[in-house]
């Protein structure tokens, strides 16, 4: 593996390798030395166009945790600003020896060019471009399913046999297409839940199940129910009439979670807007897997920067 | 000037024939032989067509003169074909004003590559508010006959209606860039399945569609003629096809690229294929060529639009929307039209000289390779091949979609009112060319 870059290039057994890759990395952080010498003399960059602490923090830890020597770009306070180009950006952190260049950029397809465009040779890893795709983001999505699943009987394991239903800004979303396409990979049967307003066109060809009506979606026997966030000035651009309709309409409520199975997950990205597209009842319940998430985004990090930048094939020690 | 005989050319791709140029003018055609003094150019297995048209250039000159001026934009054209181009109206400052498209139209007729027509802004600063002066403008030693805002739609229902009914006041058209804007705010490409996947916000065909739908109506309601830009989707053929079933003045344009390029391009993200409108579906590509066959659609042209490479060497969303096209714009043609059969080369120079002409009310196109008709011949190698590259553009700009692409035919030579502005593929120095349409001036 080259790039990172979409989850639609992940076939079924190269994502089980890159889940069964993070369950070792896991392993390490019950260990006494939590670091692992697999990136040692490696340069690892993160170039964050787009603000997002979370994103930034997991994958510095990721990175530190396999020893490699990190630097941090971020739009605030830095030279990354929306002036330099992100043709210059690349190329000053290539001269700087980068191996492996995690990407976060507002507009789509940023990654994709920075691993295709001929300006730099270092590994891309695609934190999130725009409103096309998270890759890591359904990696750990995908690990925390079959972690819950399964427990300690995931590894080499796939997701055949789990439906799972994606609800709410499908069209802006770039959690919900990388999942999409990973989960199905996975084998998982895929159900998208939005007001047609936030469905983005042709997306009845996906290989999907679409809803309008959350409480559909709910009747089936959910293996786990993903709750987008919600950006509320969307409602100024007309997607929906207002917060308190979307809430009502395809917000997680405690009156929906009430009804889930007793074995249905609750699975957020985060940050989460508590009372719009998720209730507290929900968030903070046992079967919200919102903070497994974060831990589980770390492993799954460790593994995918080791197999972009380790410039081997090899398992780690 | 001295005189100057093509021989043995085949005339729009049908029988042989010399003709004999004089005075800027084509004096014989028929089996001749050269008279003293006489210049001469083996045509033999080239096609001659009337010197080609454009209706829809982008000069940039003045104000952005970094991407093309008008003499780099004039090479281009001759390398292309081109005898005439319609200089668009966004520049800046904005040709809105009898004294800028005064200018541009002097600095073509000094460089003397292309007769350049300037294009007339519909509003003042193509804001959409106001019209501009167009009688000043149609008055002026330019003599503006088209007048659009492209870049921007007209949108606002009334301000469309007045302009067209004022327009044909002064025997001019109105060159419409159907973009309904409140449907395609921050569009990225065509919207359908692949702007969904992609992540790119759509551009819906029925932006455009609704757009040309208002405006043959309104033509139809006022008797104005209405011209469509670049025309792009399937739909807009029809609307444009039930119009003229009607008998409203209405005639349409279309890009090479929307005869052969599609969406598909914007897989790579990569921002040569970012253009407005945007590239469409093969479905679309397929209705176009028929329409263009069929003469719904009437003419071809390159809406040339040069940008520096900074302004393509970024994200997509962030990049500049066109394409350089003058260039390649007969080989395209060539390759989407001649060569599936939807076209003989009478018909090539029917889309590309005649028609574009009679629209912009450009002299000297109407009897093309007449005895008596300005001498604007271009003279092109069907059986060529080339492999597309940057070396192949002669404007200020390489934004080409066509890198690394087979394209057929090859322009060899262009004659512009008698001056040979391409010589067996080599464009005339700027003095020399320069110089001879200061004599052709003079007469
Ligand atoms: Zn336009």
């Amino acid at each position: 593996m080259k790039h990172l870059l979409s989850t639609r290039d992940l076939d079924r057994a190269t994502a089980v390798r890159i889940l069964d890759l993070a369950e070792d990395m896991a392993h390490t952080a019950d260990r006494e030395v939590k670091k692992l010498p697999a990136l040692r003399g490696r340069t690892v960059v993160n170039l964050f166009f787009e603000d997002s602490t979370r994103t930034r923090l997991s994958f510095e830890s990721a990175a530190k945790r396999l020893s490699a020597d990190v630097i941090t770009f971020s739009a605030k306070g830095s030279s990354v600003s929306k002036g330099e180009s992100l043709k210059d950006t690349a190329q000053t952190l290539a001269a700087m020896g980068a191996d492996a260049i995690v990407v976060r950029h507002p507009d789509s397809g940023a990654a994709h060019q920075l691993a295709h465009a001929g300006w730099i040779d270092a590994a891309v890893l695609n934190a999130g471009d725009g409103t096309h795709e998270h890759p890591t983001q359904a990696l750990l999505d995908a690990y925390t399913l079959r972690a819950r699943h399964f427990g300690a009987h995931s590894r080499g394991r796939d997701l055949a046999g789990l439906r799972v239903a994606i609800v709410g800004d499908i069209l802006h979303s770039r959690v919900a297409r990388s999942n999409v396409w990973l989960l199905t990979a996975l084998g998982a049967e895929v159900h998208l839940v939005a007001p047609r307003t936030l469905q983005p066109h042709g997306m009845q060809s996906w290989p999907v199940t679409v809803h309008e009506h959350l409480d559909d979606a709910l009747s089936l026997a959910l293996d786990a129910v993903m709750m987008l966030r919600i950006q509320t000035e969307r409602m100024h651009a007309a997607f929906f009439p207002s917060a308190r309709e979307y809430a009502r309409e395809w917000g997680l409520t405690a009156e929906r979670f009430a009804r889930l199975g007793p074995d249905t997950m609750v699975m957020h990205p985060g940050p989460m807007n508590r009372g719009l597209e998720i209730s507290s009842a929900a968030a903070d319940s046992s079967r919200s897997t919102v903070l497994d998430q974060v831990t589980n985004g770390v492993s799954i990090r460790m593994a995918v920067l080791y197999l972009l930048a380790a410039g081997s094939s090899g398992e780690p020690a | 000037m001295t005189g100057l005989l093509i021989q043995g050319a085949s005339l729009f791709g049908g029988h042989s024939a010399d003709i004999r140029v004089r005075d800027g003018v084509i004096a014989a055609v028929g089996s001749l032989s050269p008279e003293l003094g006489e210049r001469t150019i083996d045509a033999a297995g080239l096609v001659a067509v009337p010197g080609l048209v454009d209706l829809h250039t982008h000069l940039r000159e003045p104000g952005g003169e970094a991407s093309e001026t008008v003499l780099t934009g004039t090479r281009a054209a001759a390398a292309g074909g081109f005898t005439a181009v319609h200089a668009m109206a966004n520049t800046s400052p904005v040709a809105d004003t009898a004294g800028v498209v005064e200018q541009v139209q002097r600095l073509g007729e000094r460089h003397g590559y292309a007769t350049v027509r300037p294009i007339g802004a519909v509003t003042v600063g193509l804001e959409g508010r106001q019209l501009a002066e167009i009688g000043a403008m149609a008055h002026s030693s330019a003599a503006v006959r088209v007048f659009s805002d492209d870049g921007f739609c007209v949108h606002d229902p009334l301000l469309m209606r007045r302009a067209l009914e004022y327009v044909a006041t002064f025997g001019g058209v109105i060159a419409q860039h159907a973009q309904e804007p409140r449907l395609t705010e921050g569009a990225q490409m065509n919207e359908s399945a692949l702007s969904g996947e992609l992540g790119l916000t759509g551009w819906p065909a029925v932006a455009e569609e609704a757009i040309i739908a208002r405006d043959v109506l309104l033509a139809q309601h006022v008797g104005a003629r209405l011209h469509v830009c670049h025309l792009s989707t399937a739909g807009s053929v029809e609307v444009v096809r039930w119009a003229k079933a009607r008998g409203i003045h209405v005639t349409a344009e279309v890009t090479p690229h929307h005869l052969l390029l599609t969406e598909e391009l914007a897989r790579g993200y990569d921002p040569r294929f970012k253009v407005n409108p945007p590239l469409r579906r093969d479905d679309d590509v397929h209705a176009l060529r028929q329409a263009l066959a069929d003469g719904t659609i009437d003419i071809v042209a390159t809406d040339h639009a040069p940008h520096p490479d900074e302004a393509k060497q970024c994200t997509w969303a962030e990049a500049a929307n066109g394409m350089v096209g003058l260039e390649s714009a007969l080989s395209v043609v060539q390759l989407a039209m001649v060569e599936t059969g939807l076209l003989d080369w009478a018909g090539v120079a029917r889309v590309l000289s005649t028609t574009p002409a009679a629209i912009g009310k450009l002299a000297g196109y109407d009897a093309p390779l007449e005895v008596g008709s300005a001498a604007h011949v271009t003279l092109v190698e069907p059986e060529a091949r080339r492999t597309w590259s940057t070396e192949h553009l002669h404007g200020r700009s390489v934004n080409t979609p066509y890198t690394g692409r087979e394209l057929p035919g090859r322009v060899v030579h262009t004659v512009h009112g008698g001056i040979v502005t391409v010589h067996d593929g080599v464009l005339g120095e700027a003095e020399s060319i320069a110089a001879l349409a200061k004599e052709a001036l003079r007469g």
